[in-house]
C-alpha cells in the first residue's frame, strides 16, 4: 500500500515535469534561449538570480518585438548543483530542445563539464561569472571577469593605494581559488614581495569554523608590515568568515579584506555594520551611478515584485551577454551559431556602470574594474576605478605555462590557445 | 580645559604630520590655496567643501577641520567616521542621520519630510577612517571617561610615530589610571624607537618588552629589521630578545586560544548532535533529515526576529521555545507519517528521511527564497572578552558553549527525572515489556522523535548566530552530528558530550599546523580507526537493547 502511494507520487511528479517540457517545446516559430543554472542544491543561492535575470531579459526583448520577427522563448532546466548533470542538461538543451543559445553555469567545474558537450554539438553559451581564465572556447563567450580584470587590479590597488606589503591569500579549495592564487603569488613575487610575506590558506567548501584561521590572520598581520587579505572564499563559507572577522575585531583599517566572490547578494545575508570598509573588486556595483543602472534596477524590482532585491556583477555580465547576443543575431540575421559567433566579435553594449563593453577576438570582454568598500546598508561605495576599460586576457601572462598563449577566434589564427612563440595552435590544450 | 581646546595642541601635531601629506597638498588646485590665504575659512566652509570633494581632498579637509576647534568639530568628525554625516542635496545643509529624522549639524533642528533620496551620505574610505580615528583619539585622550581614554590610547599605538611629543607628555602627566598610563608608556616606547639617540632607542625596547599588543610586536620587528640592515648588533640583539620574550608569551597564549576554539567547535558539534543522540542514539532511527530540523530552527529564529525587529536580544530568547515547538511538531509529524511505518528497516528509513530532507530544503527555498536570510546578532553577543591584548574570547562562542551545556543538562534532567523520560528509556530498552506495562509505545516513539527534533531546532537558534541561515545549512551538520554520536557511543548523552568536545579540541589543535582541510581528514581517519577498535564508541550502552540491536 505504501509503495503504491510512493510510486503514484513519483508518476505524478514525472508527468508534471513532462507536461512542462511539452508546453515549452510547443511553439515552433520561436527563438529558444536555454537557461542552465542550478535552481536547487548549494549553488541555487547564487544561480537562481541569474535564471531570473535571463527570464527578465527575454521578457523585455519580447516586449520590444522579439528578434528577427520571432518571439523569444526561455527553456529552463535545473542541473541541481550537480556537475555531471550540467553536461547532461546541456545535451538535453541542445539535442532535444534545440535551443539557439545557452546562458548558464556558475562554478568553473560546471563550465568544464559542459564544455565538451557544447563543443561537440557546436552550441553557443554565455558564461557570466568571474573565473580563473586559462581557457577560451570557440563556443563560449566569457562575459565575467578574467583574472586581469579583477584580481590583478585589486592587488595593485592594495599595494599602491593602501600600501599593503604582507599578503594572505585565502580561498576555498577548488579550481578557481587555486589558479587565481597561483597567478597572484607569481604576480606578487614579480613585484618583489618575499615568500615569507605571503600566507596561502585553503578551506573546504562550506567551511563554517573560522576561529583558527582568522586568529592566524591576526597574528600574521601583527609583524609590523601592512597586511591585506585577498579572499577567493566562495559561497556559503563567506558569512561565517565575515562574522568571525567582526567578532575577533579585525577592522578594515588594520587588515583590509578584498573579496572576489562577495557581492551585494552575499552581503544581504547578514548585518554588515562591523564590516564597513572591507573591500570587493568587481566590474559592477549596484551603487554605480548611471541612467542605465537605474533603469536596470527598476526593471529588476518590477520583474521580481520585490524592491529589496539587490543586483550584482554576474547579473550585469548576464545582461551584457544577452544584449550582445541579441545585437549579434540582428546583425547576422540568423541564430546560426557560426554566423552569430562571427557577428559577436566587436559588438558593443553600454555597461551599467557607464562606458561601453566590447567583445574581443578572444571571446572575453573589455570592461572597467571597480573597487568598492562595504557599507552599513550592505551596498558598496566605489572607492577606485580603472581609467579605461580593461580587455580580458584569457591566458594570464603571470604563469610560465600560459605566458606565450593568446586566443584569437578571427582569421587567420582562429585558435583558442595560440602559442605566439612556436606559432602553433594548441599550446596547452584545454 | 575642555576637550575641544585640545585642538589647539593638535596644531603642533599637524606640523609633524604635514610632510606626509605634502604630496597631496601639491595636487590641490592653486585657487584653493590662494583663497585660504585671502580669508580665514570657518568650519562651515570646510564642511561645505567636504560634500563635493574626492577622497584625497577629503583627507586635507579633515586636517583643516581639525584646526577649526569649534564645539561642533569633534561631533562632526565622529559622525563622519561612523558614516552618520549626511547632507541634504537641496542646499547642502549638513545633517546627522542615525535612525530617525536627520538633525542639522549647526543648530540641532530636526528636519522632517525628507526621503532617503533627498539626502546623501558623505562617504569615507579606509585611509580617511584611519586618519579620523587617529585625530579623534588625540582629543579623546583627555576625555573624562576612562574607557574612552583607554580606547584612544590603544588607537594611538598605531600612529605613535606621528604623534606630537608635547601632547603625549601632557597626557602622561595627567593620567591617573595605571592601566591607561601603561598603554601611553608603550606609545612613548614606540616613539623612542624612532629616536636618533641609541640610548633612547634601547630605553624604548626595554619599555616595550613584555607587551602583547600587536602594534608593539609590529614596531619591534620593524625596528629589528632596520637594526639588521644598519648592522647595529647591540640594538638588534636587544630587540630580538624582547621579541622572543613576546613570542614565547604568545605561544603560551595560543595554547589557551586553541583550547577555547576547540571547546567552541565542540559546543557547536554538541548542539548539532544532541538531537541526533536521541533520534539515532536512543531510537535507532537513521534520520538524514536531522540537519533540516536545525535549519527549521534557524528559520524560526529569522521569522521571530522579523516579528519583533526592535529587540533582537529578546527575540533570540523567544526563538528558543518557538524553534523547539516548530521543529518538534514537524518531528512528531514525520514520525507519525513516515518513520512509524519503517521501524526495523534501516535502509528504507535512510532513503525516506534523505528524500524528506530534500523536500524540506526545497520547501524552505520556495517559501523564503534561495538567498540566505539575515539574522541580527544582539549587541551582548558581539565583541570579545579580552583576557589580555593577544588573547580575546569571542562572546558569541562563549554563550554558545554555556548554552550547549545547559541544553544537555536540561535533556539529562528530562530523561532521568520525568515520567516521560522513564517511559522513553523503558520503551527503548524493552519494547514488549514496556507495552505490557501499559505504556503507549507509539506515542512515546512520536514524542521522543519530537524531542530530538525540537532540540535540533534549538541548535538552529544558536547556529543562526554563527553561520548562514539558508536552505542548505543543515547539510553541513549532518555528517558531523553522526560522527559525534557514533564516536561518543550510541544512546549515551555523556558519550555525546565527551565525543563532541574531544573532536572539537583535537580538530583545533591539528588545524594550525595541518590546515583546515587536512585536519578534518585526520579526524575522520582517526574515527574510522577508533570505530574498528571499539565499534560501540567511547561509552557503550549496556543492556538488553544491545542484544536486540
Amino acid at each position: 500500500m505504501k509503495k503504491m502511494t510512493m510510486g503514484k507520487a513519483a508518476k505524478v511528479l514525472s508527468m508534471t515535469a513532462l507536461a512542462a517540457g511539452i508546453s515549452m517545446a510547443n511553439a515552433a516559430d520561436t527563438i529558444k534561449v536555454g537557461v542552465l543554472h542550478s535552481l536547487s542544491g548549494t549553488m541555487a543561492i547564487s544561480e537562481t538570480t541569474l535564471k531570473d535575470t535571463v527570464l527578465m531579459m527575454v521578457e523585455e526583448q519580447n516586449e520590444k518585438g522579439g528578434l528577427l520577427g520571432k518571439k523569444l522563448e526561455a527553456v529552463v532546466v535545473d542541473p541541481a548543483s550537480n556537475w555531471p548533470l550540467f553536461a547532461e542538461k546541456a545535451r538535453e538543451l541542445l539535442e532535444k530542445e534545440k535551443v539557439d543559445v545557452i546562458f548558464g553555469c556558475w562554478t568553473s567545474v560546471s563550465r568544464k563539464s559542459v564544455l565538451p558537450v557544447i563543443e561537440e554539438l557546436n552550441g553557443l553559451m554565455f558564461y557570466p561569472v568571474q573565473y580563473e581564465g586559462e581557457e577560451s572556447s570557440y563556443n563560449v563567450f566569457y562575459t565575467g571577469a578574467a583574472p586581469n580584470q579583477q584580481a590583478i587590479p585589486a592587488v595593485d590597488y592594495l599595494m599602491n593605494d593602501i600600501g599593503a606589503e604582507r599578503w594572505v591569500l585565502a580561498g576555498t579549495d577548488y579550481v578557481y581559488p587555486r589558479t587565481t592564487n597561483k597567478i597572484l603569488e607569481s604576480y606578487l613575487k614579480s613585484k618583489g614581495v618575499a615568500a615569507e610575506d605571503i600566507m596561502i590558506n585553503y578551506t573546504p567548501f562550506g567551511h563554517s569554523d573560522w576561529q583558527t584561521i582568522v586568529s592566524d590572520i591576526k597574528k600574521f598581520g601583527s609583524a609590523g608590515k601592512k597586511t591585506a587579505v585577498v579572499s577567493t572564499i566562495n559561497g556559503d563559507a563567506n558569512v561565517p568568515f565575515y562574522k568571525e572577522l567582526a567578532n575577533q575585531g579585525i577592522k578594515a583599517e588594520d587588515i583590509p579584506v578584498v573579496a572576489f566572490s562577495v557581492g551585494e547578494e552575499e552581503l544581504s545575508g547578514f548585518d554588515t555594520t562591523p564590516l564597513v570598509g572591507h573591500l570587493a573588486a568587481w566590474n559592477y556595483f549596484m551603487s554605480a551611478e548611471s541612467e542605465e543602472n537605474d533603469a536596470f534596477i527598476e526593471t529588476w524590482h518590477e520583474f521580481t515584485g520585490d524592491d529589496k532585491r539587490v543586483t550584482n556583477d554576474p547579473m550585469e555580465a548576464t545582461y551584457i551577454g544577452f544584449e550582445m547576443w541579441a545585437k549579434a543575431v540582428e546583425k547576422a540575421g540568423t541564430t546560426d551559431v557560426d554566423a552569430v559567433e562571427d557577428a559577436m566579435i566587436g559588438i558593443e553594449v553600454p555597461n551599467l556602470t557607464g562606458g561601453t563593453a566590447v567583445m574581443n577576438k578572444n571571446h572575453h570582454l573589455s570592461k572597467p574594474v571597480l573597487i568598492g568598500e562595504i557599507q552599513e546598508d550592505g551596498q558598496f561605495e566605489i572607492v577606485w576605478a580603472t581609467d579605461a576599460e580593461v580587455p580580458g586576457d584569457a591566458w594570464t601572462d603571470f604563469l610560465p605555462e600560459s605566458a606565450n598563449l593568446i586566443s584569437d577566434w578571427t582569421a587567420p589564427i582562429n585558435c583558442g590557445n595560440y602559442n605566439t612563440v612556436t606559432k602553433t595552435c594548441g599550446g596547452a590544450a584545454e | 580645559m575642555t576637550a575641544y581646546a585640545r585642538f589647539s595642541l593638535l596644531f603642533l601635531s599637524l606640523f609633524f604630520t604635514a610632510p606626509l601629506f605634502a604630496e597631496d597638498m601639491e595636487t590641490a588646485s592653486a585657487e584653493t590655496v590662494i583663497s585660504d590665504i585671502a580669508e580665514e575659512k570657518t568650519l562651515q566652509d570646510y564642511l561645505a567643501e567636504l560634500t563635493e570633494a574626492g577622497f584625497r581632498e577629503k583627507e586635507e579637509l579633515v586636517l583643516k577641520v581639525v584646526e577649526t576647534d569649534e564645539p561642533e568639530t569633534l561631533p562632526v568628525m565622529q559622525a563622519l567616521l561612523e558614516g552618520d554625516l549626511y547632507y541634504v542635496k537641496d542646499g547642502n545643509t549638513l545633517v546627522y542621520k542615525t535612525s530617525g529624522d536627520p538633525v542639522t549639524v549647526f543648530g540641532g533642528e530636526t528636519m522632517t519630510g525628507l526621503g532617503s533620496r533627498d539626502i546623501k551620505k558623505i562617504s569615507v574610505n579606509n585611509s580617511l577612517r584611519t586618519l579620523l580615528r587617529a585625530q579623534i583619539s588625540r582629543v579623546e585622550l583627555f576625555s573624562k571617561n576612562p574607557q574612552t581614554r583607554k580606547t584612544a590610547a590603544i588607537n594611538l599605538l598605531k600612529s605613535a610615530d606621528e604623534l606630537d611629543p608635547a601632547l603625549l607628555d601632557e597626557a602622561l602627566s595627567q593620567e591617573a589610571d595605571a592601566g591607561i598610563k601603561e598603554i601611553l608608556l608603550l606609545v612613548e616606547g614606540i616613539r623612542q624607537l624612532e629616536s636618533d639617540d641609541s640610548a633612547v632607542r634601547l630605553e624604548g625596547i626595554t619599555a616595550l618588552t613584555g607587551s602583547l599588543y600587536p602594534e608593539v610586536r609590529g614596531a619591534l620587528s620593524n625596528f629589528a629589521n632596520r637594526a639588521e640592515a644598519d648592522g647595529n648588533g647591540k640594538e638588534l640583539a636587544a630587540a630580538e630578545a624582547a621579541l622572543s620574550k613576546i613570542n614565547a608569551m604568545l605561544r603560551f597564549n595560543s595554547i589557551f586560544e586553541n583550547l577555547y576554539f576547540g571547546l567552541a567547535l565542540g559546543a557547536v558539534l554538541l548542539l548539532a548532535a544532541i538531537g541526533l543522540a536521541i533520534t539515532f542514539g536512543v531510537m535507532g532511527v537513521i534520520n538524514m533529515a536531522h540537519g533540516e530540523m536545525i535549519m527549521l530552527g534557524a528559520y524560526t529564529t529569522y521569522v521571530v526576529q522579523q516579528l519583533m525587529p526592535a529587540n533582537p536580544g529578546a527575540s533570540l530568547i523567544v526563538s528558543i521555545p518557538a524553534a523547539f515547538l516548530v521543529a518538534g511538531l514537524v518531528g512528531v509529524a514525520i514520525e507519525r507519517g513516515i518513520i512509524r511505518h519503517l521501524y526495523g528497516r534501516p535502509l528504507e528509513t535512510l532513503l525516506a528521511t534523505f528524500g524528506l530532507s530534500l523536500i524540506l530544503q526545497q520547501a524552505v527555498r520556495s517559501i523564503f527564497g534561495p538567498l540566505n536570510r539575515s539574522v541580527v546578532t544582539p549587541e551582548w553577543m558581539a565583541g570579545t572578552f579580552e583576557v589580555n591584548p593577544a588573547l580575546a574570547l569571542t562572546y558569541n562562542r562563549l554563550y554558545i558553549i554555556i548554552f550547549s551545556l545547559l541544553v544537555l543538562a536540561m535533556l539529562a534532567l528530562v530523561l532521568k527525572r520525568t515520567l516521560f523520560g522513564l517511559q522513553m528509556r523503558a520503551v527503548t530498552m524493552n519494547r514488549p515489556m514496556a507495552s505490557s506495562m501499559g505504556i503507549r509505545t507509539g506515542w512515546v516513539d512520536a514524542l521522543t522523535f519530537g524531542l530530538g527534533s525540537g532540540i535540533a531546532g534549538i541548535a538552529g537558534v544558536a547556529l543562526s548566530q554563527l553561520t548562514n541561515v539558508g536552505p542548505n545549512m543543515g547539510q553541513s551538520y549532518i555528517i558531523d552530528s553522526f560522527m559525534v554520536v557514533v564516536f561518543g557511543g550510541v544512546g549515551n548523552l555523556w558519550g555525546t558530550l565527551v565525543g563532541a568536545m574531544s573532536l572539537g579540541v583535537v580538530n583545533k589543535i591539528l588545524e594550525p599546523w595541518a590546515g583546515a582541510v587536512v585536519a578534518k581528514i585526520l579526524v575522520l581517519v582517526f574515527i574510522i580507526l577508533f570505530i574498528q577498535k571499539r565499534p560501540r564508541g567511547l561509552f557503550a550502552l549496556k543492556g538488553r537493547s544491545v542484544d536486540m540491536g
